[in-house]
């Protein structure tokens, strides 16, 4: 298991109610279920990792984050998962929208575009930057909805979601040192890691 | 009640098939109280001390019994043979696995065939009209007669998709687990149509008699077997046909045209013709058309969404049975849009559903086939649940 799933994990209280969204080959789902005894489940767009983790017992739908969360009633899980994929949907707020509607809690993980190497690539070359976290081109990126850490604080901020946690990564998923300041960790994570939840809860 | 061995009426040899009596009878929704009620059965494996290993195979449209062993009418190996069995997918050295004889059908079960209690005549098309809960409720009776609470499973395909449907509407207490295949929560209107024309195809059939062909020592054949000429092209896909036959003659002695002879209209016959031919006329020798009409009625019938004020939801809200709901690409008479069309409305009822499209160009009949990933899902799934069984019983 990568390490940022791991962060994940332990970010979920046992026996919760969990939705993976965009499940992958199932393996936090698969964690959750055996070491946490959670009822979760996976939502995936790719069919041959649905038929993967299904073929393994767990329970997982085809479908994706724009089109498939607006079907579940209010608060159906405790956590609502949504990992590196907030840049690829084609409707991020809303997105976030249904997660926190659908689930008390929302756990994103992104990859944050304010990187400083980012920052300079584009400075410095004029052009649009290549990293290892971000490394397909402009033309044919799944990326469409690129942001750093201080804009999506901001969008929570005008959604009314409160930050109950929040990590800056690296690129292996392990923790970086960027705890106190989220200007340092703008700069400096690679991704980003949130435990959201509405406010008012 | 007793299990007795009763033999079929048939219109050719007679057939002993395993059967219970219950007679009790059933209430059908019709009103009709039909009495006695007999279902003719097959079992694999064993059920376990606890009663709780057994899985129901529902079959489809013209399916029967005989799920995993020779079928004594045609000869050929059980319709899913490939599927149940020790270590096959679904595994009979782990479950115990009942596939019985749909209500109206004519192999074994109480049908068209079976003799009238008022009368003492045989039914034949005087026999009630029957719905998906009817065939689904005496089941049911079976699985009470069978000493079995509560089933580990209900799986089926086609129409038998409809029947797990409907087993975890009518008595969500009582399955753990569904896996509806190739089918659809309502029989869309292209399906009540192509049922449709099979049914006039067998009116049109001068043999016909009102349905009472029986006491004219008649069946009407034609009309039978155009009806399963046009349903098996619903089963499969343009690709399949045209990989199985393309646009290949036949050339045998019986339609060989001479050289020499001139162009006719009808001299040559194409493969796929005569493939079509071939299964209406096996067709026949094995299928009743008083049951054909009963069973395709009851399948234009299936709405669980009208029956629930519109919301397919609505059956399946505080469900605690775990879904698998599989469908196949190429399926064109029960397509991945209908599945999906489901568990939207199963994650609307806030089920636990699992959800597969098989990629597969071999139509509506794949799930019949040899499918690698199907098998690997019906597999997976089952033993996940298994081990969600397990685990909830160790938290009682």
């Amino acid at each position: 298991m990568r390490v940022d799933q791991r962060l994940i994990a332990e970010m979920i209280a046992p026996r919760a109610r969990v939705l993976d969204v965009g499940s992958g080959d199932g393996t936090l789902i698969d964690y959750l279920y055996r070491t946490r005894s959670c009822d979760a489940r996976g939502i995936e767009i790719d069919m041959q990792n649905v038929t993967q983790s299904v073929a393994h017992g767990l329970p997982v739908m085809h479908g994706d984050a724009d089109h498939d969360l607006a079907d579940y009633p209010d608060d159906t899980f405790d956590y609502v998962v949504l990992q590196r994929t907030l840049q690829a949907v084609e409707r991020p707020r809303e997105v976030l929208r249904q997660m926190l509607r659908i689930g008390r809690h929302a756990i994103v993980s992104f990859p944050n575009f304010g990187h400083w190497r980012l920052r300079l690539q584009l400075l410095t070359t004029g052009r649009m930057p290549m990293t290892p976290v971000w490394n397909t081109p402009w033309y044919s990126t799944p990326n469409i909805h690129p942001c750093t850490i201080q804009d999506f604080l901001l969008l929570c901020e005008e959604e009314g979601y409160v930050v109950q946690q929040w990590l800056a990564i690296d690129e292996d998923g392990a923790r970086a040192p960027w705890r106190r300041s989220i200007r340092l960790a703008n700069l400096f994570g690679e991704q980003a890691m949130f435990l959201l939840k509405r406010a008012g809860h | 009640m007793d299990i007795s061995a009763s033999p079929t009426i048939a219109d050719g040899p007679v057939y002993t098939h395993r059967t219970v009596r219950l007679d009790s009878g059933l209430d059908l929704e019709c009103g009709v109280h039909l009495a006695p009620l007999e279902i003719a059965y097959c079992t694999y494996g064993t059920l376990s001390p606890k009663r709780d290993n057994a899985i129901v195979v529902c079959h489809a449209l013209t399916g029967d019994q005989y799920l995993a062993e020779k079928n004594p009418l045609t000869g050929k190996p059980g319709w899913w043979s490939r599927m149940v069995g020790p270590g096959l997918p679904i595994d009979t050295d782990r479950y115990f696995v009942i596939c019985s004889n749909v209500l109206g059908g004519c192999m074994g079960t109480t049908g068209p065939r079976s003799i009238c209690a008022e009368t003492g005549k045989a039914w034949d098309s005087e026999f009630p009209p029957i719905t998906m809960h009817d065939i689904v409720a005496a089941q049911a009776k079976l699985v009470d007669h069978l000493g079995i609470e509560r089933l580990f499973a209900v799986i089926g395909g086609s129409m038998g998709g409809m029947q797990a449907l409907t087993w975890a509407a009518d008595f969500p207490d009582r399955v753990f687990a569904v896996m509806p295949i190739a089918t659809s929560p309502f029989h869309s209107a292209q399906n009540i149509a192509f049922n449709e024309v099979s049914r006039q195809a067998i009116f049109a059939d001068p043999d016909w008699h009102n349905g009472h062909y029986r006491d004219f020592g008649a069946i009407p054949a034609r009309g039978l077997g155009v009806a399963r000429m046009m349903a098996h092209i619903t089963y499969l896909s343009e690709e399949a046909l045209s990989r199985k036959f393309g646009r290949r003659v036949r050339h045998d002695a019986a339609t060989a045209v001479p050289a020499s002879s001139s162009p006719s209209l009808f001299g040559e016959m194409f493969e796929v013709e005569s493939y079509l031919r071939h299964q209406g006329s096996t067709f026949v020798r094995r299928f009743d058309a008083n049951s054909y009409l009963t069973i395709t009625r009851a399948m234009d019938y299936f709405d669980l969404a009208a029956e629930h004020d519109g919301d397919l939801a609505n059956p399946f809200r505080n469900s605690q049975t775990r879904f698998c709901v599989v469908s196949f690409s190429s399926d064109w008479l029960f397509p991945t849009s209908q599945s999906r069309l489901l568990v939207r409305a199963l994650n609307r009822a806030g089920a636990n559903v699992s959800f597969v499209e098989i990629e597969s160009d071999r139509g509506h009949d794949a799930f019949l086939l040899d499918e690698p990933d199907f098998d690997r899902t019906i597999r997976g799934f089952i033993n996940g649940a298994a081990e969600h069984a397990a685990l909830l019983e160790g938290n009682r």
